[in-house]
């Protein structure tokens, strides 16, 4: 966990907030973004903004990126067209439906709180 | 009136409830073709214990069907669902005995040949003669419909490069020979969730314009459609997300209630979970727009949706409605594209990484000039990266003492294509030192469009096929 300046907050990999999965149609990737609890949501909904999740893909030029918010399910759904070299027919990766990408985004570096990143420790959900 | 899981006959009472209103339970027992066969013995066995009820194979990915039709041009007894004894021979008879209907796309591109070979299994197992319903119109290869299609695309590919023409059909066909009696349905190409929907709105006697029910049903079935997916599979991450019994993976079965509302648990006496964690991540699995999930019959809204757990190992779905279906139906057509080749060899020790990269540079220059290359440092980068490699540039391939260089490309002239095989075993010896493990594979190319055209350009249905005895 890396310190920052202020002192006040940290920087923590969005796996320590949040859990997600992706899925693929054609060449666009979906990528779920699920809250382990509502303090969790509500900075991811602050600090994950479409910009910011264009940025993280951006080696993958994405044309569009899309956040759609569910409240209800303290979760985000990211849409990320363009990303998959094509998809599942054309793409020359191994993994041709971007199976693996939900990990990329969840290594994301979100800023938290040093009283709620204390909370925060990788642990069993049960 | 939830029944309890840890009893699934605590309050079952159907001769004091309406005839159609009670509760109706599909399981399924696949999530792709390839997925596990042994996982349908458990869902019966649960549907058994709660009454009866519908049990789904959902066995056909974008591409399946492509393959399926290439196996019946080389055999027209063919080009259905290649496990269909592995996956309904342990099942058919209990499921005939006990007032469980079998719904599956298994037909793939060839349902009245799947269709044969179930009567021949039942046969086989002394078994009385199923009533089996076939639904038609998926196929649009006919040599007019597919000029329609390659006019719609604005696609000037040669008509004798297509492989597969399908539309997406809906659940009304199922739906109607459910109604009408059968024991099992084949479809060829239908939407996953129309495999759950239909048998929900023949149990009910739901309106097909009754758009909330109709959002509903589809959500019951793309909950089920991918199989374990919402039971514990494609989930675990140790010490953060642990799943129990990754080896005996229990299968989904939802509890659909009349509302609409419905409850997702998982045969009894297997491993894995569903809560309300397993549950949301693939309510979203897919889902581009939550509040417009395009399907044939349905744009469903799981904008307001919750998941919540109900109890161990089963949660309830709420708040998910639908809007009126779209005009059109979606088609995907399958082509001949090419040869698809890739080459792998490994470097391990000292300098590892730097052996398989300085391989994959010999590699580029021998033939980078002929195709598109991809290289991957397996072990230090691979599916992170882009085609063009451009996080590779960038540096992010980590230390590694054990890489697996991969070298994969596309071509139209299988000659070509075959060239990355051989540049790489050449690596033994003209590569870098102690390079071993060559494997080579070299396949046809399949490549898909999409559009979508009327409804009157799909000519579906069903009818009830006779067995032919040879």
């Amino acid at each position: 966990m890396n310190t920052n300046n202020s002192s006040n907050t940290v920087e923590l990999p969005l796996y320590q907030l949040a859990h997600g999965r992706a899925g693929d149609k054609g060449n666009t990737s979906n990528i779920s973004v699920i809250a382990w609890d509502a303090e969790c949501f509500a900075l991811l909904a602050e600090q994950l903004t479409e910009a910011k999740v264009a940025q993280w893909f951006s080696y993958r030029h994405p044309t569009k990126v899309t956040r759609h918010i569910l409240p209800k399910l303290e979760a985000m759904n990211f849409v990320l067209e363009g990303v998959l070299d094509g998809g599942v027919n054309d793409a020359l990766n191994l993994d041709t439906h971007g199976k693996g990408l939900s990990f990329w985004m969840l290594d994301l570096p979100i800023t938290v709180p040093a009283a709620l990143a204390a909370k925060l420790e990788v642990k069993e959900y049960s | 009136m939830h029944t309890e899981i840890s009893d699934p006959m605590a309050n079952h009472s159907p001769s004091s409830e309406t005839k159609g209103l009670k509760p109706l339970y599909v399981g399924c027992a696949t999530g792709f073709s390839g997925d596990r066969t042994d996982g349908a013995g458990p869902v019966v066995d649960t549907l058994i214990a709660l009454g009866g009820g519908v049990l789904n194979f959902e066995t056909l990915a974008e591409r399946t069907l492509a393959l399926a039709q290439v196996e019946k041009r080389k055999n027209p007894a063919m080009g259905y669902e290649p496990l269909l004894d592995d996956l309904v021979g342990p099942v058919l008879k209990r499921c005939l005995d006990h007032n469980i209907q079998i719904v599956s796309n298994f037909g793939a591109a060839n349902p009245q040949a799947c269709a044969q070979r179930i009567f021949a299994l039942a046969r086989a197992q002394g078994l009385r003669t199923p009533r089996i319903a076939v639904v038609h119109g998926d196929d649009l290869t006919k040599p007019e419909q597919l000029t329609f299609l390659l006019k719609r695309l604005g696609s000037d590919i040669d008509p004798k490069r297509v492989v597969s023409a399908n539309a997406y059909l809906g659940a009304g066909e199922i739906a109607q020979a459910l109604k009408d009696g059968a024991d099992i349905v084949v479809t060829g190409r239908v939407s996953d969730p129309s495999l759950t929907l239909g048998p929900a709105i023949a149990h009910f006697g739901w309106s097909m314009q009754d758009w909330h029910l109709m959002g509903c049903g589809t959500m019951a079935g793309h909950m089920l459609e991918c199989g374990t997916q919402v039971t514990g599979g494609y989930y675990s991450v140790p010490g953060q997300k642990s799943v129990p019994g990754m080896d005996c993976l229990g299968f989904p079965i939802a509890e659909i209630r009349a509302d609409g509302t419905f409850s997702v648990f998982k045969a009894a006496n297997t491993g894995g979970r569903v809560d309300d964690r397993t549950g949301r991540e693939q309510i979203l699995y897919e889902v581009h727009d939550p509040a417009r999930y395009l399907t044939p019959d349905v744009v469903a809204d799981i904008s307001q949706a919750t998941v919540t757990r109900e109890g161990k190992d089963r949660i309830l779905i709420q708040g998910v409605t639908g809007h009126q279906r779209p005009d059109e139906l979606k088609v995907n057509v399958c082509y001949d594209n090419g040869y698809f080749a890739e080459a792998e060899i490994s470097y391990a020790g000292f300098q590892a990484k730097e052996r398989a990269a300085l391989a994959g540079e010999t590699i580029r220059k021998r033939i980078g000039h002929l195709l598109p290359l991809r290289v991957d440092l397996i072990g230090a980068l691979s599916i992170f990266g882009d085609d063009a490699g451009e996080l590779m540039a960038q540096g992010y391939a980590g230390a590694s003492r054990d890489v697996r260089l991969r070298v994969a490309g596309v071509h139209l002239q299988k000659e070509i294509a075959e060239k990355i095989l051989r540049e790489v075993t050449a690596l033994y010896c003209c590569g870098p030192a102690g390079g071993g493990g060559v494997r080579t594979s070299l396949r046809p190319r399949l490549d898909t469009l999409s559009c979508t055209i009327p409804r009157e350009a799909v000519p579906s249905g069903f009818s009830f096929v006779q067995e032919q005895r040879a």
